[in-house]
Formats: structure tokens, C-alpha cells, sequence
């Protein structure tokens, strides 16, 4: 039985016909001194594919278990068999010291990546004291291409283990035109002690 | 009575049915000014949500227009139900710049930063107060109401300025308090908010 109000269909077959909203949380991961992160189509009500455009990742709190390492991401093409998709990015960011000293802007050549299959970086130099931490967006278009290469858009604050504010951009692109069907997110050395990952779709206008 | 289609509960005791999948971006509160010299956003006032109910909170700033012209426009939180608006905060702003006579600028913005600072946080420079000009752009909270981290924020505006330049600026930084945040001030450095329309969602939880 179909809701009809004032000659329009509310809801039938289960569902609703009224938007609810384009931007749908589809997964939570919550790191208790967690290795890696991951998000692998398919796999525990994770979706990473065509069934929306453009997915979103929220980091909220990333705490690492060492001091001075860097948070980083990978994809995989092989349901999360392997991690070691080919990527390129670029890197910039401002920072300003709780000192006060000058803030700066830079574009950061040694965090980047060129075509490498190793981790790319979100930011680097993350601290460990017990209230620094990381969060974030990451924004990544159309895994499921066949015919491009993935975009991904990245912006985060980090608590710099120098007791800095790292206002750290990144954008590139996984270089394949196969399915990008799993995503991984860790430090370079150690746990991530806590924190959350959350995954969006978001859906088409 | 509850509203079952096709044997999913779609609407019971005045609550959607869990089963029903809703928006993660959810509109709280819109403030409109006029002639305001400040905008507030009170936990628990005037329906206003800013405590753990959502992961992170996004303010969207809608041609926000100053009365006065050349102003930075700013922001400042507060915890419980202090009014000093004055927390510790360390900062990141750069901007990149075009004039409408072609001249363009990338560059850190020191006069936007502060290094443990305690003043209202800029989110604009310069804001221009001609008939057409004025301001938009984002500003997101993660966590504001954690008890172990700092808060970190990061903005992204766009204004008219004064001199007739498009000012993109980017804007990070945490709030050096493990106390929950509870409310956030927006204002001119000089002079009235005119006009313009500030919305805050809450997004995840």
C-alpha cells in the first residue's frame, strides 16, 4: 500500500519516495589500536562502486599509537588482496606554529608521490601527545571507472608533533582504469591507537 | 499507529523506522542577520544541537555582507555557558588571489593566523561592503564536544574584497582545549553583519 499525501507518493513498496537527503553514510570504522583500516567492497556492508558517483571518507580523531609518523592511504583492485595501486599526487599546505612564529605555505616535495604503489600521504609528522590527533575529508570520484583514472581530493588539520597546525592538501589520482574496489588507511609506523573512519556515498543530482 | 509498507516499518511512534536509510547531513539551524553585530550558535538554545549528537558540524556562510567595509570576517567558541568567546587557538590561513584587473597572489596570510592565540579566528580578509560583495563558504567543527583531543576546524571562504579581489582562503586549526566546545560566534572585526544567512548541519553520528 502506497502514502499518498496531497497527490504525491510519500512512500510504496518499502521505501520511501520522498528524498531523505544525498548524502548517505554507508560505514563506520572504529580503530582500538588498529593495524590498518579498511574498506573492501562487498565485504561487511561496505559499498565502493558504481551505486554512487562520488564516496566520501571522514577521518575524525585519528590518533596514532607513535609520535612523528604519517597518515596514509592505498587502494587496492583485488578486494583488498593487495594495496599497492600505482598513484601520483600533489601536496601543499600551511602551517603556523603554536609559538607563534610566522605561519608558511608550501608545496611539499618530500611527501609527495609520482606514480609509486607505496602509501601516499594525507600529512606527515603527526603527533602522539594524548590530545593531538588528525581529521579530515577525503573525497574520491568514480572507483568504478573502466576508462579513467580515480581522482581523489584530500584536505586535513593535523596536530604536528612539534606542537604545529598542518593545514595539508592533497589531490591526484590512483593511475588505473580498472575497479577500484577496496580502500586502506594507516601510519607509517605503528597503530592507529584510536579514531574514526566514516564512508559516504553521495548520490547523483 | 505505525505505517508498515510491504512489511518494513517506515514510520512508528512518531519516528522514522530504523530501517529506513536517512540523510547524514542534517540542517539544525539557519540565522539570518540583519544589522546583527554578532551571529550565536548556543548548544541547547533556539533548537540549536552542538554537542556529541553529530561527529562533526558544518557552518555554510551564505552572502554574508558587512556594514562596514575592508573587515575580516571572524569567528570564536566557547565552553559551558561562558560568553568570553576567547579559547586558545593555533591557526593556518593562506589564500590565493585575483584582482579584477588580472593581478593574481598565492600567499600565506600571517595577519589571518594565530599562534595560540585567543582573538576571534579569521575566515575572510578585507571583506568588501559594495552594494554586491560579500561572502560565502564552509566551516566545519569535528568533535566539538570530545573530552581528549583538541578541535580541529578547517574553512574554506570566498569573498569580494574590498579592492575588487576574488580572495579564495583556506583556513585550519584546532582549538587547544580538551573542554567541550558548547557555542560558536561569528562577527565583523568593525561593524555590523548587514546581511546574510548562516546554516549549521550536523553530519554522521
Amino acid at each position: 500500500m502506497a502514502i499518498i499525501s496531497n497527490g504525491t507518493t510519500v512512500a510504496d513498496a518499502g521505501a520511501f519516495s520522498a528524498s531523505l537527503g544525498s548524502m548517505t553514510l554507508i560505514k563506520t570504522l572504529t580503530a582500538s589500536s588498529s593495524g590498518t583500516l579498511s574498506f573492501v567492497h562487498g565485504t561487511s556492508s561496505v559499498v565502493f562502486d558504481n551505486t554512487f558517483p562520488i564516496y566520501k571518507f571522514k577521518f575524525i580523531n585519528m590518533h596514532p599509537a607513535t609520535d612523528n609518523v604519517q597518515f596514509m592511504h592505498n587502494g587496492s583492485i583485488n578486494a583488498g588482496s593487495n594495496y599497492n595501486v600505482a598513484k601520483t599526487n600533489a601536496m601543499f599546505e600551511g602551517e603556523k606554529a603554536e609559538g607563534g612564529s610566522n605561519g608558511t605555505l608550501n608545496y611539499i616535495t618530500g611527501h609527495d608521490i609520482a606514480n609509486g604503489t607505496g602509501n601516499a600521504k594525507f600529512t606527515y609528522n603527526c603527533g602522539k601527545d594524548n590530545d593531538q590527533c588528525v581529521s579530515g575529508e577525503m573525497t574520491i570520484f568514480n572507483p568504478s571507472s573502466s576508462t579513467f583514472v580515480k581522482h581523489f581530493l584530500t584536505k586535513v588539520s593535523n596536530s604536528h608533533n612539534s606542537n604545529y597546525i598542518k593545514n595539508t592538501y592533497t589531490s591526484g589520482f590512483y593511475n588505473t582504469t580498472s575497479d577500484l574496489d577496496a580502500m586502506q588507511f594507516s601510519f607509517s609506523s605503528g597503530n592507529i591507537d584510536s579514531g574514526k573512519i566514516e564512508l559516504y556515498g553521495i548520490k547523483d543530482s | 499507529m505505525a505505517v508498515v509498507s510491504n512489511g518494513t516499518t517506515i514510520i512508528d511512534a512518531g519516528a522514522l523506522g530504523s530501517g529506513v536509510a536517512t540523510g547524514k547531513m542534517i540542517l539544525i539551524k539557519t540565522l539570518t542577520a540583519s544589522s546583527s553585530s554578532t551571529l550565536s550558535f548556543l548548544n541547547g538554545a533556539d533548537s540549536v544541537v552542538f554537542d556529541d549528537t553529530y561527529n562533526s558540524y558544518a557552518f555554510k556562510f551564505i552572502d554574508i555582507h558587512p556594514a562596514t567595509d575592508d573587515q575580516a570576517f571572524t569567528f570564536q567558541v566557547d565552553t559551558g555557558t561562558n560568553t568570553s568567546f576567547n579559547q586558545t587557538i593555533t591557526s593556518s590561513f593562506f589564500n590565493a588571489q585575483h584582482s579584477e584587473g588580472g593581478t593574481s597572489y598565492l600567499m600565506v596570510r600571517n595577519s589571518g593566523d594565530q599562534g595560540q592565540g585567543t582573538g576571534f579566528q579569521r575566515l575572510t580578509e578585507g571583506s568588501g561592503a559594495d552594494n554586491d560583495q560579500s561572502c560565502c563558504g564552509t566551516l566545519t567543527i569535528h568533535t566539538p564536544a570530545d573530552t581528549t583531543f583538541v578541535k580541529h576546524f578547517i574553512s574554506q571562504t570566498h569573498n569580494a574584497h574590498s579592492g575588487d579581489y576574488a580572495m579564495n582562503n583556506f583556513i585550519a586549526g584546532y582549538v587547544n582545549t580538551t573542554t567541550a566546545l558548547t557555542r560558536v560566534r561569528f562577527k565583523f572585526e568593525s561593524g555590523a553583519i548587514a546581511s546574510g544567512v548562516i546554516k549549521l548541519y550536523g553530519i554522521g553520528g
